[in-house]
């Protein structure tokens, strides 16, 4: 088997072990409401997640995704609820104004030629005291058109429904996995995060790629925050906060590297599933209290980064000079 | 020769960094079908030359001409539109990547906007197998040997250029049958007419498959020859400056009555690195260390200053058999070592220059025994002057200061700590001649102070003139150990060359 | 000399503090008055100082960290731990010291795995800190069982609320943590070992410089005091939040030590300029809660600066600075 496919079939045989496992103790886990509710309350999560497996594969890292999508919120419902403008109109306006701001931070990133860290920083803060500027407080949303997107449901055998935004993630996903793994942007992506030197002797167009990845992540945490205020019906400067973090983990538990080049978006597909599945387990035992949830994501996260330290301990950058102590 | 019968031609190229003259109007013509090799030290003037042909360069005065026309080349991507391809020593392509977007990456076969997988691994399939290679295209690059990662790069770097093939020092980290494989590649492909640069530093490599050989020396042309009129002896003469009629006795330091042994290794080596080697250094005794570049003379050095940890063999240090197993180690025996690559294993370029100076001392006294401003200052002062550092300030960024002036700080870094035993890995490479006069003074200096020292360099009057043994090193072993009247110049090259002559009649 | 020291005085970060606070003068006139009340002082001032503590005495951790090309994003969380466990354990009947101490040690077991991780398993430290963060919050929540752990101890209160000399206690433990590191790093030989790594890993190696030891040293001495750090918070509040206690602090944090002039590429640094650094922010902080703006737009201003000081400190910006400096640096007095 491919190297980078390890952490990826690790991810799934524990999401299915811990599934099954869940199902054994709580029969109630094995039916189509709980996995059409699992796509429906990790629509947001999975579509920003999407957005984060480009920019770390790249080899970079967006803290700004929790704090766009707060700030999309806030503008999708102040101008439906506030300016009469219709959603779709709205929509097109928050998607446009991630992108410029997506845009921004990958030319600073670039021409300035600084870690991607602090510059997400900077653009977390900006866009947290974007929303929180323009209002304090939670704008709630009432508009047909909400209610007809949220009325969009396919009803399954057993009770279960598909929502609109859990098909929408699933949607993005497969985009994602087809714009990844199937487009030349995709392959400059992996390039990038492989060996940006080499990237740029074979002519990947560095500078662009660089732009259109984090002008990605951010449109995709926009598109997920309009699912926030679908799923919330409001728009709140402080919602998502920390969804970054979320993302991050649902990536690298998902099989991508964090210092770049490998990685599947389906994979982060299984990150964000199991990451649900933490959640409704914990909610279905009922004794266990939801901070469990935190621990048992840093267990993952810390089982993962070691597990992709082994596997690629001979490809991993970083200072390579024989040192001992 | 006609113009005309050039496809890459360098006409008085010269490129000028700061007051340092890397190229000095340098000719250098390539044909089609031929393998040219390019040889000379480090700071030769190769890989300049090589960045010029590439366009990574822009020549300061002359011109590179492609097909007799005078181009100009604006970046790697651009020369490669012009037929230039280049593979170098670490595979810069993507091992994270399938073999078959390595080879295809930015022109992949699209279908409907996507990249057609299927098409691109048949084309990828059908042009390595022109190259003797049967692997899977869609399997990681990086899962395979660096030979087959060379040859991938080779047939990316001839897909997308195809007129000429520079490849340099493709064969540093490749085993024989590895090189051999690679060598039929590059006969296919002069065959085909490709005009191919080869840069290497292994002579009977050179031998093996060019055609002619061009020689720099310290940024100038040295010669350009046909191969089968010269012997191997003859390249490395040229390669040297040296004269190998030239062995008449100059003023030898003459070998020392055997006082104190200071440092015995006995079978002391590191596997894939260093074979076990032999040597015993005494007192006030300077070992001169002579190789090519790739001889393993470098990896000695690390070897023994425990930077690289020996992995056989023994050492004993004033008769007492003792383990290096890392620096601090060595340093705590009294080891100090100047690497060879100051930039990168030497200077902390944004510290200041007494800081650069006291900072083994301090390794060696520990955390807590600081050296306070006066001391340090009082210190790197004292060797300051001795050395004759010409810094404006001891508190300036030692970066700001020049290459042979850099130097003179790390010697002193090292000399403050008040060592038995000095490591230097060419301590006078790329500095001024007022530098590299006062490392040498020092260096007699220290001898007649009754320090031990091994000192790699490949200026070898420099060599012949304090050393009091000299040790050649070939392929990663040491080979021959001159005395006496044995240590000249003459008999440096022809061991350096000897069994290269003898490999092939 | 003299010239030197009025030099020195004028760095760009003092010089940032002076028009933070100058601008806070202009808006609110009161800005500088302080008064004395009850045996401790009180105005804006003193409460810039007393509501600057926790980030400085992050900041002074994270500057070692950062010298060393690295980071530690896991001091928020360390803080909502070394908090829950004092906050637990004093409410527990265990004496106030016993339960400080005990947290001082979870923060630096904390610090340790981390250095662990980074020094011993080569993970780069953005990634290795990560697993912390992420987990810290919950750990903190195990120990307080999800609720606000309130308490009443005296002692453990007056850490956080107390004054020393009119001076809040926070600021106080700030100011001596600050000497003390800085007394650590100066007047041992850590400091140029740790500048040392963070420039060239390679060439300390070759010098006989403990790497590892010293980067695992470093990230025990940030969680120590992210453990002072959440124990003032803790017990400024009387009580211990897993959720909140800390919270973005680690960006704060880091954000002060750049401010103060450490670069995030390893190398140069000044423990006291990353608690000035601290001190600007929260300079900032106060003006713009006082000017009745919502408080998050702290976090526009704060955006702003980080923008400002990447412009600084671009190739570019860099390249200007140096051809500007050289020539004085030649012509220069030795």
């Amino acid at each position: 088997m491919k190297r980078s496919l390890r952490p990826l079939a690790a991810t799934a045989i524990i999401f299915i072990i811990a599934y099954a496992a869940s199902v054994v103790q709580f029969p109630g886990l094995l039916s189509t409401r709980v996995l059409g509710n699992f796509l429906t309350d990790n629509a947001f999560l999975g579509i920003a997640a999407v957005g984060m497996t480009f920019v770390i594969i790249s080899g970079g890292i967006d803290l700004s995704v929790g704090a766009v999508i707060g700030f999309t919120g806030v503008l999708v419902a102040v101008l439906i609820s506030w300016l009469g403008i219709h959603p779709l109109l709205a929509f097109v306006i928050a998607l446009g104004v991630a992108a410029l701001f997506g845009a921004a931070m990958g030319l600073t990133i670039h021409y300035l030629q600084v870690p991607s860290f602090i510059v997400t920083l900077a653009g977390m803060f900006l866009a947290r005291g974007g929303a929180s500027v323009i209002t304090q407080d939670s704008v709630p949303i009432n508009h047909e058109f909400y209610s007809t997107l949220t009325g969009l449901i396919i009803r399954l055998p057993g009770g279960g429904r598909l929502s609109f935004i859990g098909l929408l993630m699933v949607a993005v996903f497969l985009a994602g996995a087809l714009l990844a793994h199937r487009t030349r942007f995709g392959s400059y992506v992996y390039a990038l995060g492989g060996n940006a030197v080499s990237a740029s002797l074979m002519g990947v167009p560095v500078a662009r790629t660089t732009v259109q990845i984090y002008m990605l992540s951010s449109v995709l945490a926009a598109l997920a925050g309009i699912v926030f205020s679908l799923y919330t019906s409001a728009g709140y400067p402080l919602a998502a906060v920390g969804v970054e973090l979320d993302a991050i983990s649902a990536v690298v538990i998902g099989g991508t590297l964090l210092t770049g080049g490998y990685g599947f978006v389906l994979g982060t597909f299984v990150g964000v599933m199991l990451l649900g599945l933490v959640q409704t387990y914990i909610i279905f035992d009922g004794t266990l209290s939801s901070w469990w949830t935190k621990i048992v994501i840093g267990v993952l996260l810390f089982l993962f980064i070691v597990l992709q330290r082994i596997i690629f301990a001979a490809s991993a950058p970083g200072e390579k000079s024989p040192e001992k102590v | 020769m006609q113009d005309s019968d050039y496809v890459l031609e360098a006409r008085g190229v010269t490129k000028i960094f700061g007051n340092h003259t890397a190229l000095d109007a340098i000719d250098f013509g390539l044909r089609p079908g031929e393998v040219h090799a390019l040889l000379g030290e480090n700071g030769a003037g190769k890989s300049t030359l090589i960045k010029v042909l590439t366009g990574a360069y822009q020549p300061d005065a002359g011109g590179v001409f492609v097909d007799g026309a005078l181009v100009t080349l604006d970046n790697p991507l651009h020369a490669q539109t012009h037929g230039i391809g280049t593979v170098y020593q670490e595979v810069n392509l993507l091992p994270n990547r399938s073999v078959a977007e390595n080879l295809y990456l930015g022109h992949q076969p699209t279908r409907f906007g996507l990249v057609d997988h299927r098409k691109m691994e048949k084309a990828a399939k059908t042009l390595l197998e022109r190259y003797g290679l049967a692997i899977d295209p869609s399997s990681d690059l990086g899962s395979h040997s660096v030979a087959v990662q060379q040859i991938v790069a080779i047939a990316r770097a001839v897909e997308l250029s195809g007129k000429v093939l520079i490849l340099d020092e493709p064969t540093a980290s490749l085993d024989r049958n590895e090189v051999e494989r690679l060598f039929e590649v590059i006969a296919d492909l002069k065959k085909s007419g490709l005009a191919i640069i080869f840069i290497t530093h292994f002579l009977d490599q050179v031998f093996a498959i060019s055609d002619r050989v061009t020689v720099l020396r310290n940024g100038r042309l040295v010669d350009t020859r046909q191969l089968d009129s010269v012997s191997r002896t003859d390249v490395v003469r040229l390669m040297l400056g040296k004269d190998i009629a030239f062995s008449g006795a100059t003023d030898l330091e003459p070998e020392r009555p055997t006082t104190d042994v200071l440092l015995d290794f006995k079978s002391y080596g590191r596997k894939r690195s260093v074979h076990p080697f032999d040597l015993t250094i005494h007192k006030g005794e300077v070992i001169g260390v002579a190789g090519l570049l790739g001889s393993g003379r470098t990896e000695m050095a690390r070897l023994m200053f425990g930077a690289d940890p020996a992995d056989q063999g023994t050492i004993t240090v004033a008769g007492k058999p003792t383990a290096i197993r890392n620096t601090t180690d060595a340093i705590s025996r009294g080891f100090g070592f100047c690497p060879e690559d100051r930039k990168a294993e030497g200077i902390f370029g944004d510290l200041s220059v007494r800081e650069n100076i006291i900072i083994a001392l301090q390794g060696k006294l520990g955390w807590f025994r600081a050296l306070n401003r006066d001391e340090q200052l009082e210190i790197a002062g004292k060797f300051g002057e001795a050395m004759d550092i010409r810094a404006a300030s001891l508190d300036m960024p030692v970066k700001l200061l020049s290459g042979g002036n850099q130097q003179k700080v790390i010697l002193s870094r090292w000399l403050a700590t008040d060592p038995a035993f000095l490591i230097l890995d060419e301590p006078t490479r790329g500095i001024d001649v007022g530098a590299h006069a006062e490392i040498v003074r020092t260096i007699n200096r220290l001898r007649d102070d009754g320090m031990a020292m091994v000192v790699i360099s490949s200026e070898l009057d420099e060599v012949v003139a304090y050393s009091s043994r000299i040790v050649v090193m070939r392929d990663r072993e040491m080979v021959a150990e001159l005395r006496g009247k044995n240590i000249n110049p003459g008999v440096i090259v022809q061991a350096i060359a000897n069994s290269a002559d003898e490999a092939q009649p | 000399m003299k010239r030197l020291h009025l030099e020195r005085l004028a760095n760009p970060q003092l010089l940032a503090l002076a028009g933070v606070l100058l601008i806070n003068w202009l808006l609110f006139p009161n800005f500088f008055r302080i008064t004395w009340q009850d045996g401790r002082l009180f105005g804006s001032l003193i409460d810039v100082l007393n509501r600057g503590a926790p980030v400085a005495i992050l900041a002074i951790g994270m500057t070692g960290v950062i010298a060393t090309k690295g980071v530690d994003l896991s001091v928020g969380a360390i803080m909502a731990v070394c908090g829950a466990v004092a906050a637990t354990m004093v409410v527990a009947g265990y004496p106030t010291p016993v339960a400080v101490i005990a947290a001082l040690a979870v923060g630096i077991a904390c610090g340790l795995w981390n250095g662990f991780l980074v020094a011993i398993l080569d993970i780069q430290p953005i990634v290795a800190t990560l697993v912390l963060m992420v987990a810290g919050r919950g750990i903190a929540q195990l120990i307080t069982e999800g609720s606000i752990v309130t308490f009443n101890d005296p002692a453990l209160i007056f850490i956080g609320t107390g004054s020393f000399l009119g001076f809040p206690m926070a600021a106080v433990i700030a100011l001596a943590l600050l000497i003390l590191v800085t007394l650590l790093v100066r007047k041992t030989a850590i400091g140029l070992f740790i500048q040392a790594i963070g420039v060239n890993r390679a060439a300390a190696s070759l010098a006989g410089i403990r790497s590892r030891m010293l980067l695992v040293l470093v990230y025990a001495l940030s969680g120590f005091c992210a453990a002072i750090a959440g124990i003032v918070v803790a017990a400024d509040i009387r009580g211990a939040d897993a959720n909140n206690s800390g919270l973005w602090l680690e960006l704060d944090a880091i954000l002060a030590v750049v401010i103060g002039g450490t670069s995030l590429l390893g190398g140069r640094f000044s423990v006291p300029m990353a608690v000035v650094g601290a001190i600007i922010i929260q300079a900032m902080n106060t003006g713009i809660l006082m000017s009745g703006f919502p408080p998050e737009f702290n976090l526009i201003v704060k955006a702003g600066m980080i923008i400002l000081i990447l412009l600084i400190q671009s190739p570019f910006a860099t390249r200007l600075f140096v051809r500007q400096r050289l020539v004085p640096a030649k012509a220069g007095p030795k």
